[in-house]
């Protein structure tokens, strides 16, 4: 029987596979007397061989896909399944006690999982993970239940899972993996983000797809819609195939776009750019027409991995981008930790409020010699490219004084050293805080650009929790309220012979391009799959018209209202 | 027997990737090796046992080795806690 469940579209794209569910398996075990002791320690030590065998294959893949550095981690794990320590009290709970495997295998794991997650550091207690992650293996194989991992995925398939985590998504292997959905989840949830970078089809926040869709049932995800098909129709197959061949055909249409410049229909310029959150996402920017880097995230060089990454790593990173991009601006954001996005080796208290709370430039600006550490690399790879430099939720003007007052002292500090800045670096402030875009004439006096951060800054006007699917109906970036917000910022720029550009989702968005290009905004930056769509319309619009009739949506009384004039005006 | 106390300098202390490096190393030996670290003495052939200790930046720690390659076992563990950078 087909079934259909839909979803918020969260990235372009037909995908038709077999479902493949990533999901918690249950290892529940129950104590037993064994019989045959020796037998008993024998099937352990299958079990082990066979973990030892998984997760050398992990950690291949992982080197291959992520690079040696990433796969450090899973040499510890294989060393845990060889531990004397795990294995002999194992061993000794089968044959003196006559304990099955499995049980045994648990005891002695949680107490290590205890041990661990009772020490009083951070990073120690993330091991018990690793413990867990490890064991968990073993005792699947134990009791011949199935560890998902996604990158052992060795055919074409669609991922069905809750979430997707950013290690999730790190191992995902795009020539096998044709698309996911998950049960949760908006448009600017991180897979969402992630499946938009990597330009696979994905469906979020389905609620249910976990409990309806079974493992190797056939699939249709249509990205666009926020539509998942299970077990379809042959007829249906034929037409999404269809679909997916002219979704196909009109995207090999906008790559003829790749190599012009981006002008309006009356030959006004404005620049499209790309966020991005590795050197790797470079190759897209590139290949989608980018002319430029309009946000690069810079904490994915602190995720996943066990320290600070040294100020080399970040110049290599920082040089490799610059470089790539041959002299193409390269606005790079300072590191944005904290909140909800943690790190296992920086141990901060937990926050009532994470999204209100010490993060980002706040962080920053305490924990001065992270800052310094990656100023210094951000100046010494200035040498290689066009970078520009920007700091992430400035609210007061002290803080974007005191931020650049430091680097203005590394600067300092390098140039004594010898080392080669370059000697115009811009440097410019999020947007995302509405004292900020209220105060903008007073920070355009000092900053060299603005650049508006719209999913901050629209959760912060209406004051809702962009994680919160109960007030998703507030995420409104057409909401007059942030339009008007959104013109002071441009005007104060434009004022002090500033620029001002946009890095948040809302940006790439077609109903609000003519709005933007309407309002003056000079710089549009978005996921590199959008740019071409984005060139394409702008490429049909007037700046002189819409300047001339667009401001009358700043004065509408509600985002449908903007919504609806803009798509029956302009589009 | 022998023994040989080394600084911790490494500013994470010791954690998980050199923590496997060593492990690696010392596996490779018939000897006994042991690490010692406040009162606490631990296999260093075990990963879990090493990083049960939670051994932080500045911490002195005493590596004991007995058997017929001892010798070679505290040479090798002197070359990778200098290599790694993690002590000295």
């Amino acid at each position: 029987m087909s079934q259909l469940l839909t979803g918020i579209g969260a990235s372009a794209g037909i995908a038709i596979a077999k479902a493949f569910r990533l999901e918690e398996p249950n290892l529940t075990v129950e104590k037993k007397e064994v019989v045959d002791r020796e037998a008993e320690n024998q099937r352990f030590d299958r079990a082990i061989e066979q973990s030892t065998e998984e997760l050398e294959k992990i950690k291949e893949h992982a080197a291959k896909a992520l690079g040696k550095d990433k796969a450090a981690i899973f040499e510890a794990h294989s060393l845990v399944l060889s531990d004397p320590e795990l294995i002999n009290p194992v061993k000794d709970k089968i044959i003196q006690e006559g304990s099955n495997a499995e049980f045994a295998m648990k005891e002695v794991a949680d107490m290590f999982i205890s041990m661990f997650e009772s020490m009083d550091n951070e990073y120690m207690r993330e091991r018990a993970a690793d413990i867990r992650d490890v064991t968990k293996r073993v005792i699947g194989h134990l009791l011949g239940v199935d560890i998902p991992n996604p990158s052992l995925i060795s055919e074409e398939v669609i991922i069905v899972a809750e979430d997707l985590t950013p290690s999730d998504t790190a191992q995902l292997n795009r020539r096998f993996v044709k698309g996911f959905t998950t049960n949760i989840g908006g448009r600017t949830s991180h897979s969402a983000i992630m499946a938009r970078s990597l330009e696979i089809p994905a469906v979020v926040g389905t609620k249910t797809a976990l409990k309806d869709i079974e493992n190797g049932v056939p699939l249709i995800i249509d990205g666009q819609e926020g539509k998942v098909i299970v077990n379809p129709e042959p007829a249906v197959v034929k037409e999404y195939e269809e679909k997916k061949d002219a979704y196909e055909t009109h995207k090999a249409e906008l790559a003829k776009l790749v190599d012009k410049p981006t002008v309006t229909e009356d030959g006004c310029r404005v620049e499209l750019v790309a966020n991005i959150g590795t050197p790797e996402d470079v190759e897209g920017v590139l290949q989608n027409g980018g002319e430029g880097v309009g946000l690069y995230r810079t904490e994915f060089l602190y995720m996943g991995r066990d320290q600070l990454p040294t100020e080399e790593e970040q110049f290599a990173a920082y040089k490799k981008v610059l470089e790539r991009m041959e002299g193409k601006p390269v606005v790079v954001r300072t590191l944005d930790i904290g909140g909800d996005k943690k790190l296992p080796y920086l141990t901060l208290p937990e926050e009532m409020n994470p999204f209100l709370g010490f993060r980002a430039i706040r962080l920053c600006l305490e924990m001065q010699d992270m800052f310094r550490t990656q100023l210094r690399a951000l100046l010494r790879a200035s040498a290689y490219g066009n970078l520009k430099i920007m700091f992430p939720m400035i609210a007061t003007l002290e803080e974007f004084r005191q931020a650049k007052a430091i680097l203005l002292e590394e600067k300092e500090k390098l140039q004594q050293e010898g080392a080669a800045v370059s000697s115009n670096v811009e440097v410019g402030m999020m947007v995302e805080i509405p004292s900020s875009a209220v105060m903008a004439d007073t920070f355009a006096k000092e900053v060299d650009f603005f650049s508006i951060g719209t999913n901050d800054l629209i959760q912060y006007t209406l004051a809702a929790d962009r994680m919160n699917e109960r007030v998703s109906y507030l995420y409104q970036p057409y909401n007059p309220a942030i339009l008007r917000l959104i013109k002071t910022v441009i005007d104060a720029a434009h004022k002090e012979g500033k620029w001002a550009g946009m890095c948040g989702e809302m940006a790439g968005t077609e109903g609000a391009i003519p709005i933007l290009l309407g309002l003056g905004l000079d710089e549009f930056s978005m996921s590199a799959s959008s740019i071409l769509p984005a060139r394409s319309i702008i490429s049909r619009l007037s700046k002189k018209e819409l300047s001339e009739s667009i401001e009358q949506v700043l004065y509408m009384d509600t985002a449908e209202e903007v919504e609806n004039f803009v798509k029956t005006r302009f589009l | 027997m022998m023994e040989k106390t080394f600084t911790i300098i490494d500013e994470a202390g010791i954690h998980a990737r050199p923590a496997s490096i060593l492990v690696q190393a010392v596996s490779k030996f018939s000897a006994d090796v042991n690490l010692e670290y406040k009162g606490k003495t631990v296999n260093l052939k075990s990963i879990l046992g090493i990083m049960s200790l939670g051994i932080p930046s500045g911490a002195e720690i005493k590596v004991t080795a007995s058997g017929e390659d001892e010798n070679e076992a505290i040479q090798k563990v002197t070359e990778v806690l200098e290599k790694e950078g993690l002590a000295k």
